[in-house]
């Protein structure tokens, strides 16, 4: 039925409802219920930005707070994974990978593959990405890219509620280690979610817009908030005469290259949104995927829209300037589309 | 419209086509100003979140200035084309004209009472249905039961204009829309028991029953057991009326998991495979995706199909039943071939209901 609620919502209804279905589901992080010593409820924020809040009282038992120690609890999820449990681990954010990345990316995305198929892995790393909140360098960053790149792990990046809630039911009863990436500027963006479960396959974009009567002249394919940075640009550029096609992979790994190239083969122009540093980036992936399998169809070079290669400045309105907005977006399209080849 | 124009001006506004419909964007006009149009004109085409539909004006005379152009997307209550006699001035029709686009672009429209889908417990689920209601209602109330994989909201063209003169209830089949997934099994036998249980729950003693595809067989399956509650029976493109069927659609379309599987599928519904916007196709799969309908779908697959064969038998579960039945199938069905013998034909697919919607709107009237 439809029903609006906010991305937050979304994220903590879908662990409640897997809770709820399945009792191997849990949950630990910092901050998620009052720390130890707390009076329990009451102090339960629900880790940093309260995406948990509710569930320790609904699951006592089932949610755990951690240390500030993500090597440790981060390795004790993919333990307690490997051993039938099926945690949903908080990493505050993805900025703090590199403390725990052998846990994830040695071990965890390891272990099918190294015992022959005979061990999985079914644990999902909840973390925040993305900049946006003022939050300076150590906060802020968009490092997809760097889980992407690792055989072994799923990724997922939802844009909008109804995504995130059924995205997360579906990491959550994979059977491989997913990064779940939450952007932190999603939070409070509302829109319709069922309340049923649902869950979303690994795998599918979803075509966010679609041209006027199937034509459309620029493929965009942007990820996380950029879908909606995306969305804002092609309404003006629609009141320009560009219709634009916009892709959401929804997850990076594994990534729906059929629909990306089938829709560049009917535009024949791509500009790739991507918040992240320039370099090695989701954006050179997706615009080298369409350069090698689709070079024949492409009318003008593909443009990457993204961050500069620089760490996200602590000013605002240097952060204001770093984030890819709908002038630049509407820019790249028409490079593409005024280009005469 | 504030009440101080000239009575003889009239309107032909945006309809709301369907629960979701807030705004519709014009695809194609077929009158121009000077044209006089008659009740039932195609006076639009109209691009709704779901399909485009034509629109057919309610009013009749000279239609003095279009309002719209095509590409337009305009709010549900948005005045369309302006319709009055030769004698009305060109100063009054422009002041209406006027008004109605600054209305328009203001977000001023009155938007009139939104009816929610309501819920009912029947045999121990909970089912989804929505009610339009007129205001002065005549004759039995009209019940709308969908077919397989289908729900509620397919009913968006014709559920609006049969509440001119009626009480219309359109329901949602368990495994299907808002009700509950758990379909038991699935049999016609109990989909015809949940839909006697919500003419029970709603105190209906005898309706209209009108059902499309699956839905058909089910109406009748209701025919059958309480020929006493039944009105009348419209079957739109029915299952059971030959063993002829797409059993490759119907097996694919409760396998398809994904879009790229989907949207092949959906376009055989249709005449015109054009018509599937990426929105049906994406309010499919999230139906497709909630839990418990996978095995729905497969369960009702075993109902409908033997083989490659359909399993259901309408026409031999109404033989001997007096009820009035009329049974309308569009001559592109590719889903079920229409077969030779039986039925008024329309210019549709599969989906008669969504196709060729104003006919079904027609023929509906006719015996209602």
């Amino acid at each position: 039925m439809a029903r609006s609620i906010t991305y937050r919502e979304a994220i903590n209804e879908a662990i409640a409802q897997e809770m709820a279905r399945d009792e191997r589901v849990i949950v630990m992080g910092e901050d998620n219920a009052g720390g130890a010593g707390s009076p329990g409820e009451d102090d339960a924020w629900g880790g940093v930005l309260g995406v948990t809040k509710g569930l320790y009282g609904k699951f006592p038992g089932r949610v755990l707070d951690t240390p500030i120690s993500e090597s440790a609890f981060v390795g004790a999820a993919v333990g307690a994974a490997t051993g039938g449990l099926r945690p949903v681990v908080e990493l505050m954010f993805i900025d703090f990978l590199g403390v725990c990345f052998d846990q994830i990316f040695n071990q965890a995305a390891k272990f099918r593959y190294m015992f022959g198929g005979k061990a999985v892995t079914p644990v999902v790393v909840r973390t925040m990405w993305g900049a946006g909140l003022r939050a300076a360098a150590q906060h802020s960053q968009s490092l997809l890219s760097v889980v992407t790149h690792i055989p072994g792990l799923k990724v997922v990046a939802p844009s909008n509620p109804y995504d995130a809630k059924g995205l997360l039911i579906q990491a959550i009863r994979d059977d491989d280690p997913v990064i779940f990436a939450e952007h932190k500027m999603l939070y409070d963006v509302s829109g319709d979610v069922p309340e049923e479960s649902y869950a979303i396959p690994f795998g599918e974009a979803n075509i966010v817009r679609e041209g006027s009567n199937g034509h459309a002249d620029v493929t965009i394919v942007a990820i996380g908030r950029m879908v909606n940075t995306a969305l804002e640009a092609a309404d003006e550029l629609a009141s320009s005469g560009i219709q634009v096609e916009i892709i959401d992979p929804r997850t990076t790994s594994p990534l729906d290259t059929d629909t990306i190239l089938e829709s560049v083969e009917n535009t024949g122009r791509l500009v790739v949104v991507d918040e992240s540093n320039p370099r090695c980036s989701l954006a050179t992936d997706i615009a080298a995927l369409a350069a090698q399998e689709v070079f024949g169809s492409l009318r003008a070079p593909i443009q990457q829209v993204t961050g500069p290669h620089t760490p996200v400045p602590f000013a605002d309105s240097l952060e204001d300037l770093f984030i890819p907005d709908t002038t630049r977006v509407a820019a790249a399209v028409k490079t593409v589309v005024d280009h005469v080849g | 419209m504030s009440g101080d124009h000239d009575e003889r001006i009239l309107t032909v506004t945006m309809p709301k086509w369907g629960l979701s419909m807030t705004t519709g964007r014009i695809v194609e006009i077929h009158v121009a100003e000077g044209d006089t149009i008659a009740k039932g004109d195609d006076v639009l085409d109209i691009d709704t979140d779901k399909i485009a539909g034509t629109l057919e004006s309610p009013v009749a005379g000279p239609v003095r200035r279009l309002v719209a152009e095509v590409g337009d997307e305009l709010p549900v209550g948005a005045v369309l084309a302006v319709v009055a006699p030769a004698e009305v001035p060109d100063g009054e029709i422009d002041a209406v004209v006027a008004e109605a686009k600054e209305a328009a672009a203001s977000g001023a429209l009155e938007v009139p009472d939104e009816p929610q889908p309501q819920l009912v417990e029947i045999g121990g689920r909970t089912i989804s249905y929505f009610t339009l209601t007129a205001e002065e209602p005549g004759g039995d109330p009209v019940v709308l039961v969908h077919g397989f994989g289908g729900d509620k909201n397919s009913w968006l063209f014709v559920q609006q204009p049969l509440a001119e003169h009626h009480v219309v209830h359109a329901l949602d089949l368990p495994g299907h829309g808002a009700s509950d997934k758990e379909v038991g099994d699935g049999s016609l036998t109990s989909l015809a028991d949940t839909v006697v249980g919500f003419l029970d729950a709603l105190g209906i003693s005898r309706a209209h029953l009108v059902g499309h595809s699956l839905g058909g067989a089910v109406v009748a399956a209701v025919a059958r057991s309480t020929p006493g509650r039944v009105a009348s029976l419209t079957l739109l493109a029915p299952a059971g009326y030959s063993a002829d069927a797409d059993a490759e659609y119907l097996r694919g379309f409760a396998a398809a998991a994904t879009r790229r599987e989907l949207k092949p599928l959906v376009g055989r519904l249709f005449a015109d495979p054009a018509l599937v916007t990426r929105q049906l196709v994406d309010d499919l799969l999230r139906y497709k995706r909630l839990d418990g309908v996978d095995k729905a779908l497969s369960v009702l697959l075993g109902t409908l199909l033997d083989g490659d064969r359909q399993a259901i038998d309408t026409r031999g579960l109404l033989a001997g039943v007096d009820v009035p039945v009329t049974v309308v199938w569009g001559t592109a069905d590719r889903i079920l071939p229409p077969p030779d013998d039986i039925g008024e034909r329309v210019d549709a697919g599969h989906m008669v209901h969504m196709e060729a919607a104003n006919d079904v709107v027609r023929v509906l009237r006719a015996h209602l």
